[in-house]
């Protein structure tokens, strides 16, 4: 089953494989990291934290379809069943850093996370 | 379409092989923007786009459900939440005094790419443990409905009550304060 | 109708008063009236699904109708405690009898309790009670009847101390409890036998055991574990049921309202030991049995003495009811399974007539319960005098009223025990029981209803009382005279020997042929023990010859009794009786005495127990303080000593270096690890990620 695993979309037999979907998960992390840390704007960072739960997202699904889940009676849908809830918190997740952002900005003007440091030293 | 492209299944990859490559463009593309645009509305559209390729996979990785749920949900949902953060939030005299990348652009960039080289290596170099062969896709809305309220009732049920409990969380944090 | 409908009756039997009990509990202040209505209607109700089962039982001619068994408590890994549910005819029987005495007690309350300032509690008390009795009833084992068991004991608690203003209803409140409680260690013990032995309490399980010989090792003092356990068992009923010597909490419990006294004190709770004995009839060995009968006819004949000479309404029904209760309990003890249960129904219906017909009276008398204070009533209160007396020739054992066939079953039953095994005492505490019986109810009659009024003030204001109160008088002593007719147990034949109708309970189908086979060997063992002839069968002459003799025998003493009583408490024109009870008094003094102090039982008691408390006590003081407290002394000394050696080491090293030493550490690092604490949270981030980084670099490198 390596080809399946390292297939890379070149034999038109086989269908792109495990690897290059976590790779593009790895790389949609990767970015979503870079953005978290880069921007200044604390609506910036929600951005970068929604493409790593779209990366996790991703990996799971991959998983799932590669992994052998499918077809095993327990773990059957168990793929989209996780998508669905991660989807559900994100929407939570997003909702909540919203309403803590407006809070924010009521309470300091601004939204600049690096102008925002009362809990230095 | 020569027989070479037809497997053993009757199933011909060459659409989806095609799709994803073409999938990934946007997706890396869009994602790349995301993150680095220096205005925030760019980003946000960005991650639009981002987000439907995510959509994508999902409908290639055999499971359509989670394609309409991604993009309902997200695209629909979380990203116009978003938009709304940024108009009510932003303050265009604010936008230009400071870079919106900040100083450590290239520090945070070399860590994630660390990072991301590390899982890289790890992908790779792991022995994943394989299904016998690669399932056909199929139709899976009515068993992830049967599925919600059987074995995965609690999970459900914890979900909305925390659906529930972040609506009242917002908007409690959201209320009008007294100053 | 069938034992699907039968089981969803008994759920509601049980779980109606319970629900309105504990609506009461929480709303009693708030719904009109306390809710009186609404607890009277819901008694009604569970005496109708109560007469369903019964007529149904009746119906059906089997004896087993219902007995589902659940899991119920998981002991250990292995173990279950299992609950279960049981109608049979008995309980269908005991059903009726205490929803029945509970539906007219609740309504004969709302008369009796008018104004009362806790009179929603007290309704509540009244469904608690009910709820307990119901499910003490229908448990098919010993783990859940003990729990109900403890449930009635608490609401008779709750209910003689209603008026806990009162000193003396408060300390018979108490007395009651304890008391009580006292046979409940005996059956606690005897339950953890059961359960020891037999790892079950259901009763069918015990049953199976008692053939399969499980119970039949060596215990200690010579018994088997089933002597053991069956004795142990039946303390605690001797506690329920006040027999001698646990019976001096049943005269005091009178301090409670008198509907509870009929409800709780005559009819139905102390009945309860006498349910669980005959229940557990063909558990109990031969030894065992004899232990019963011999207590009951003890008690019978000694309360019924105490009896004779009591001036307050009230006690004299209260020994009285002792009296009969040991009745019961040695009929049960000479195998008379039919006898005791059948009086034990007969009897509840009378006596709570009884009651609540004092009730009336004493109520009609502004709360005067000396009978020397009576006299005359019948002409002011004509139907309370009719109903009350129609109850007291059931007492007595007058055919044709109920209390005759019952007794005389009994007295046939122990006549042809003595027969055929001897221990004749029993036969003469039965028959003098009747006579005396017979006796000092004539001599209640009399005082009260009979004769000119001794006390003219209250006997002006006396007067016939409301509907609700009479009501259940009527219903009642309407059953005291056809309740015997009816041959509630006609099923079986009177005239059987009890042994062979044990038999022919546990043949009927309550039990599989299994636990039958089981009561015969068991009995079989009595009667080797007692050299009778077992072959007893349903021609027994000797039990036929037995019957009648006990039956001429008993319309003749109880006809000799209400004769003395006439001739002693029923003035003639001049006001005088023909022979003067004073006179005989002084004649028998010592005689007198001791039955007036009721054998000075409290005072021996508090001789022997408290007093004894108190002397252990004292001892223990003058020891506590000349050992121990030197004891102490010396140790506080040494822990001194001690004390300043550990203060140094404190001071020095604990202090010092480790404590203060470790406190200057963290306060250092955290002084100079705060520079990383920028509030920027990007920066922390970063941190993280590298902090990632570094681990995953030392787990790749040293793993790979």
């Amino acid at each position: 089953m390596n080809e399946l695993v390292n297939s890379w979309g070149l034999n038109p037999a086989i269908p792109v494989g495990l690897n290059a979907y976590l790779l593009v998960a790895a790389i949609l992390f990767v970015l979503g990291l870079i953005a978290c840390m880069a921007r200044r704007n604390a609506i910036g960072i929600l951005i970068g934290v929604e493409l790593i739960i779209n990366a996790a997202i991703i990996n799971f699904m991959a998983f799932w379809r590669f992994g052998g889940s499918q077809t095993d009676g327990s773990g059957a849908l168990v793929g989209p069943l996780f998508g669905v809830f991660l989807i559900l918190l994100a929407a939570c997740e997003a909702a909540v850093a919203l309403a803590i952002l407006l809070s924010l900005y009521f309470n300091f003007g601004t939204i600049e996370v690096d102008s925002i440091h009362q809990m230095e030293r | 379409m020569s027989n070479e492209l037809i497997n053993a299944a009757g199933q011909n990859w060459v659409g989806a092989n095609l799709a994803f490559w073409f999938i990934t463009a946007v997706v890396v593309g869009s994602a790349t923007m995301a993150a680095f645009a220096r205005n925030i509305v760019q980003a946000a559209y960005a991650l639009f786009f981002t987000l439907l390729g995510v959509a994508g996979y999902f409908a290639l990785l055999g499971s359509s459900f989670l394609a309409i749920t991604q993009v309902v949900i997200y695209v629909g949902g979380i990203l116009v939440l978003l938009m709304f953060g940024v108009l009510l939030t932003n303050r265009p005299l604010q936008e230009r005094t400071h870079g919106e990348l900040g100083r450590y652009l290239i520090a945070a960039i070399a860590g994630a790419v660390l990072l991301g080289g590390v899982l890289v290596r790890v992908v790779f170099s792991t022995p994943w443990k394989m299904a016998p062969a690669p399932a056909v896709p199929v139709p899976e809305t009515a068993a992830i409905g049967r599925m919600l309220v059987g074995n995965y009732l609690l999970p459900l049920e914890l979900a909305g009550m925390l659906l529930l409990l972040c609506l009242l969380g917002a908007a409690y944090l959201v209320r009008r304060q007294e100053r | 109708m069938n034992d699907q409908l039968v089981l969803n009756l008994a759920c509601v039997i049980f779980l109606l008063p319970l629900a309105c009990f504990a609506l009461m509990a929480v709303f009693h202040e708030r719904i009109p009236r306390h809710g009186d209505w609404l607890a009277t209607t819901a008694l009604g109700v569970t005496l109708a699904c109560a007469i369903a089962i019964f007529v149904h039982a009746a119906m059906t001619g089997r004896n087993l109708l219902v007995n589902v068994t659940f899991d119920w408590l998981p002991l250990g890994m292995t173990n279950m405690l299992k609950g279960g549910i049981l109608v049979d005819r008995l309980t269908a029987v005991m059903l009726v009898v205490v929803t029945l005495v509970s539906f007219l007690v609740h309504l004969f309350s709302v008369g009796y309790m008018a104004g009362d300032v806790r009179y929603g509690r007290y309704y509540c008390g009244l469904l608690l009670f009910t709820t307990s009795m119901l499910g003490l009833v229908l448990a098919n084992n010993l783990i859940y009847l003990y729990i109900f068991w403890e449930l009635v004991g608490l609401s008779s608690y709750l209910l003689i101390g209603h008026w806990f203003e009162k000193k003396s209803a408060s300390d018979a409140a108490i007395k009651a409890f304890i008391t009580t409680r006292l046979g409940d260690v005996g059956m606690f013990i005897g339950l953890m036998i059961c359960y020891w032995k037999v790892g079950s309490l259901q009763y069918a399980d015990l049953f199976a055991a008692v053939q399969n010989g499980v119970l039949s090792g060596q215990g200690f003092a010579g018994y088997d574990w089933q002597t053991l356990a069956g004795l142990g068992i039946f303390f605690g009923a001797m506690g329920k049921s006040a027999q001698f010597p646990l019976h001096v909490w049943l005269p005091d419990a009178m301090e409670g309202p008198t509907p509870v006294s009929a409800l709780i004190h005559a009819a139905t709770m102390v009945a309860a030991g006498v349910y669980l004995t005959g229940r557990l009839l063909p558990f109990f060995s031969p030894p065992t049995l004899i232990f019963i009968a011999y207590i009951g006819g003890i008690t019978a004949i000694f309360a019924a003495t105490i009896a004779l000479v009591q001036d307050d309404i009230k006690k004299v029904l209260a020994y009285s009811t002792v009296s009969q209760l040991g009745y019961m309990i040695m009929a049960l003890g000479v195998g008379g399974y039919v006898s005791g249960l059948f009086h034990l129904t007969t009897h509840a219906m009378f006596k709570a007539c009884l009651f609540l017909g004092s009730g009336a009276v004493i109520h009609a008398m502004h709360h005067e319960q000396s009978m020397s204070q009576y006299g005359g009533l019948r002409h002011k209160m004509p139907w309370t005098a009719t109903f009350y007396i129609m109850a007291t020739l059931a007492l007595c054992g007058v055919p044709p009223f109920a209390g005759f066939w019952s007794k005389d079953l009994i007295l046939g039953d122990t006549l042809a025990f003595t027969m055929q095994h001897g221990h004749w005492f029993l036969v003469v505490a039965g028959f003098g029981t009747a006579f005396l019986t017979a006796f000092y109810m004539t001599r209640q009659v009399f005082l009260t209803f009979f004769g000119a009024p001794r006390n003219e003030h209250k006997f002006e204001h006396a007067h016939e009382v409301a509907w609700q109160m009479l009501l259940p008088l009527v219903i009642l002593g309407t059953l005291s005279l056809v309740g015997g007719l009816g041959g509630w147990f006609e099923k079986y034949n009177p005239k059987l020997d009890g042994i062979t109708q044990i038999k022919a309970i546990a043949e009927a189908g309550y039990q599989s042929p299994l636990v039958a086979t089981a009561v015969a060997a068991a009995h079989q063992v009595a009667a080797a023990a007692h050299e009778g002839a077992e072959g007893a069968g349903e021609h027994n002459p000797v039990v036929a010859q037995a019957h009648h003799t006990a039956m001429v025998l008993s319309i003749v003493l109880a006809f000799a009794g209400i004769g003395l009583g006439v001739l002693m408490y029923r003035e003639r024109k001049n006001g005088k009786a023909l022979l003067n009870p004073d006179a005989l008094a002084r004649a028998f003094r010592p005689v007198y005495v001791l039955l007036w102090n009721k054998y000075f039982f409290d005072e021996i008691y508090n001789a022997v127990f408290v007093e004894t408390t108190h002397i252990a006590a004292r001892v223990c003081a003058v020891f506590d303080r000349l050992v121990i407290d030197s004891v102490v002394n010396f140790a506080g000394l040494m822990g001194k000593v001690g004390a300043f050696v550990v203060d140094m080491l404190d001071r020095l090293v604990v202090d010092g270096l480790m404590v203060n030493g470790s406190a200057r550490a963290a306060g250092f690092m955290g002084n100079e690890l705060s520079y990383a604490q920028t509030g920027r949270v990007r920066q922390y981030l970063l941190l993280m990620v590298l902090g990632i980084l570094a681990l995953s670099g030392v787990v790749l490198v040293l793993i790979k």
